[in-house]
């Protein structure tokens, strides 16, 4: 079955070029503010360099989707002998920490490649010279059967959320009652 | 709304232990452009000469510089300004890094610290929540060391600014250390004197600036073109062929020898081998495309940044032919937190000392033979203020020779201003060089020349290509240099017109917080600097809303730079400290430097000792000073001078 194509976007990280100048930073949070670039505060950036200046170690970690609860991993990595926990380098905005959150309502941040600017890399990038960020898109061929069996697991997914969460009269009856709406 | 700076000032008494946030007069800003310029005006009013610098009234200042927080790349400096108690003059320091914007991020354009606490503190600025904290845990801690428990201990996020032991022994040569950077020049001690261990930052509040796309199309382009430019940032940071300039130039021992022909292809070798192998990564500061510091860890684990030429000069003052003894002292300066300028000077000025039999066995019991063991041994006294002679060498060459005595004053021959210099010793005197060593106020010649070349261009062809695109550049240095050949000295309208724009722009740089290497510093290699003062006023004009052009901007740059001279003269500084170090260059012209010295100060406004006259003070703003020197006799009410007997 021939299917659709969509666009990927994508930033690559080389950790080994990063020169810690967190101009990634500063540009996010220009672009995102309103009006546009009328402040600077790395706070709302939607990428933060993670960074242990005195073990050079600069991570880079953009802000990926908004978590109700602290999930439960809870793995120790040892990166040249120091440990790190899961969330070292995890983009959610997640309840456990203060990361990807806006600093005055606390409303989790994500990354949006910049969208708006058509037709452009992210501002992260455009500002990173050295190439620890990279910006690709590339054409992905959607499957369409794969992609009919995807909504399907989502919406018995959903469906039975809902299902455990108010029960099955309740369920339908607000069905029934949102369908009459239109 | 206040844009490009916070519009407060957080203000600590370690004395009383109080904590204010006041707020600024905008207009401050104006006049001065905050970072230096509006310390000066903060010290000028609230550090009256008779303050003496360990006393707890004089302030030690860091101030973030106008443009840090903004898009504008490579300001990120944090300016440290107080007196010292080497020179009893201003401070000029600096750090690079972080420091400077997560203050502003904070919320304060500058932290002023008066008083003295009785025991080792430290302060934690969270945003709006300010505490002063017990340091008795960080007592004897390297400078890096504290940096790593206070980001452990409070977050870790924080930016830290420490000192080490020679900050808290009130070692003058002491800095303060952060990251990748250092504030040298007579910082440290008064911060270790007020028992301040470290400043802990972290900042989450917006910075504004005032006309956004504006700026912000002006700032995107430059960080790439920042980057790609060869004539921008520090040259020193991987080309052998200025390393080979530098050993070979520049004065070995106590600045007393230079070494032609010595950076031999096994020399090369070493110095690419050893630092390749032990480098871990370039890095650059906040906001900043270039890469001029790199990190380098030794095979135990001790890291450390390199900067400028420091990784040159522990090898070439103690002799010893080898780049791994430089990061060994780099390594152990770094965590005692002592200046990379100043340091290397002390220790071979006191190795001289001994080799020439001043100091002897008794004043320095097993005192190795070996040039690296001196070199460690005399750190660590000097450090610890061990001994007479660990006590003596902590105040600087200046006063160690005066307390050793024993003719110990003949050896300190590479001091301006109390103050240690490069060690460069040339042949003949370069005029504009006569003057900036001999009036500068920022005890390194480093921070006050920059925009104008060193020594001519011979070759005509290329003189004309660096004065085409020599966009830094006001029209008459263009002419002066397109007409200067080899071995003829400026006059001394242009010596005293190039000393004028290189401190000028230093004085810019250090109120809005653009670093040197692309802006006051670098125009002299290469005639391209990033930021002049031709492109400047508009960064500046959309960053804070002030409107600005360059002649306004030079304007801004005189008022600093007068108000410095003016808190030096207050104190005492006059025409007969005004002289390079006496051996700085083989032949002197004792006559014709005087002359160039005297159309410096005629063309400053300046009387004949050196003190900007009424008229002067007043063209700039500056009345409040004129009518302070009228009172305090140093002028005579109609603006002149007064002179001695």
């Amino acid at each position: 079955m021939k299917g659709e194509k969509k666009k990927v976007k994508l930033i690559k990280v080389n950790l080994d070029k990063c020169i810690a100048c967190r101009a990634c930073e500063l540009a996010c949070s220009a672009f995102h503010a309103k009006p546009k670039y009328s402040s600077i505060n790395p706070a709302r950036s939607r990428i933060r360099l993670v960074m242990d200046v005195l073990n050079d170690e600069y991570v880079p970690i953009r802000a990926t989707e908004y978590t109700k609860s602290e999930c439960v991993g809870r793995q120790i990595f040892t990166i040249n002998g120091k440990e790190y926990s899961e969330c070292s380098f995890c983009g959610a905005s997640c309840p456990s920490r203060d990361l990807f959150r806006e600093p005055d309502s606390g409303l989790p941040l994500k990354c949006d490649m910049c969208e708006d600017e058509l037709g452009h890399e992210p501002k992260c990038v455009k500002v990173c010279t050295v190439g620890a960020l990279v910006y690709e898109e590339y054409e992905e061929e959607v499957n369409e059967e794969v992609k009919e069996k995807e909504k399907q697991i989502a919406l018995e997914m959903g469906l039975k959320s809902l299902l455990d969460k108010y029960g099955a009269q309740r369920l339908l009856d607000n069905f029934v009652r949102m369908s009459r709406k239109g | 709304m206040r844009c490009a700076e916070t519009g407060y000032n957080l203000e600590i008494d370690l004395s009383r232990g109080s904590i204010e946030r006041v707020e600024t007069d905008p207009r401050l800003t104006e006049l001065h452009l905050g970072g230096q310029g509006t310390a000066a005006k903060i010290i000028w009013d609230r550090v009256p000469p008779e303050t003496e610098p360990f006393s707890p009234d004089n302030l030690i200042i860091f101030s973030s510089g106008l443009l840090n927080c903004t898009p504008v790349p490579g300001a990120n400096r944090c300016i440290v300004n107080t007196i010292s108690p080497q020179t009893n003059l201003f401070v000029n320091s600096m750090l690079g890094g972080y420091f400077g914007t997560e203050m502003k991020y904070a919320g304060y354009d500058r932290i002023i610290i008066r008083g003295k606490s009785p025991n080792l503190v430290y302060l934690w600025i969270n945003n709006d929540k300010v505490e002063i904290r017990d340091a008795s845990h960080l007592q004897g801690k390297g400078a890096m060391e504290t940096q790593g428990i206070l980001q452990a201990e409070l977050d870790a996020s924080a930016q830290v600014a420490a000192i080490g032991l020679a900050g808290e022994n009130r070692v003058y040569g002491a800095s303060i250390e952060h990251a990748s950077s250092a504030a040298a020049r007579m910082a440290g001690v008064v911060m270790g004197d007020k028992r301040l261990k470290a400043i802990a930052i972290r900042g989450t509040k917006d910075i504004n600036v005032a006309h956004p796309i504006e700026l912000w199309g002006l700032c995107e382009p430059k960080y790439k073109s920042i980057a790609d430019d060869p004539e921008n940032g520090d040259p020193m940071r991987l080309d052998p062929s200025n390393d080979a300039w530098h050993m070979e130039n520049f004065a070995w021992g106590n600045a007393r020898e230079r070494r032609r022909g010595y950076f031999t292809e096994d020399v090369y070798k070493n110095d690419v081998t050893t630092t390749d192998k032990a480098r871990l990564r370039w890095v650059g500061c906040y906001n900043c495309p270039k890469m001029c510091k790199q990190m380098l860890e030794l095979e135990d684990g001790r890291k450390f940044f390199t900067k400028c030429f420091n990784r040159l000069i522990y090898m070439m003052a103690a002799y010893v032919e080898d780049f791994s003894f430089s990061y060994e002292m780099l390594a152990r300066t770094t965590q005692y937190g002592m200046d990379g300028f100043a340091t290397p000077q002390l220790l071979a000025f006191a190795v001289e000392l001994y080799e020439a039999g001043v100091l002897t066995n008794e004043d320095l019991p097993d005192f190795p033979a070996d040039n690296a063991e001196r070199f460690f041994y005399l750190l660590d006294i000097t450090v610890r203020r061990e001994g007479f002679v660990g006590d003596a060498l902590a105040d600087g060459v200046y006063w160690a020779a005066r307390k050793i005595g024993r003719g110990a004053e003949k050896y300190d021959h590479n001091t301006t201003k109390k103050v240690e210099q490069v060690p460069l010793k040339l042949g003949k005197v370069n005029f504009p060089y006569y003057l900036m060593y001999a009036t500068g106020e920022k005890m390194s010649i480093t921070q006050i020349e920059g925009s104008y070349p060193q020594a001519p261009e011979p070759d005509l062809e290329k003189r004309k290509k660096l004065v085409e695109g020599w966009e830094a550049a006001p029209e008459r240095f263009k002419k002066w240099f397109l007409e200067w050949e080899p071995r003829v000295d400026p006059s001394i309208e242009e010596s005293v017109n190039i000393t004028d724009w290189n401190e000028m722009m230093h004085y810019v740089d250090d109120s809005i917080g653009t670093c040197a290497w692309l802006s006051s510093f670098r125009g002299q290699f290469g005639c391209r600097p990033a930021y002049h003062m031709y492109n400047l006023p508009e960064f500046i004009s959309y960053a804070s809303g002030f409107e600005l052009d360059t002649d306004k901007l030079w304007k801004i740059a005189a008022r600093n730079r007068t108000l410095v001279r003016a808190i030096n003269n207050r104190r005492g500084l006059r025409r007969i400290d005004e002289a390079p170090p006496a051996d700085h260059w083989k032949i002197r012209e004792h006559e014709k430097e005087q002359a160039y010295l005297d159309g410096y100060y005629a063309f400053k406004g300046w009387t004949n000792e050196g003190i900007p006259t009424k008229e002067t003070l007043n063209k700039l703003g500056l009345d409040y000073v004129s009518e302070d020197f009228i009172q305090r006799g140093i002028l005579t009410s109609d603006g002149g001078e007064i002179r001695e007997g």
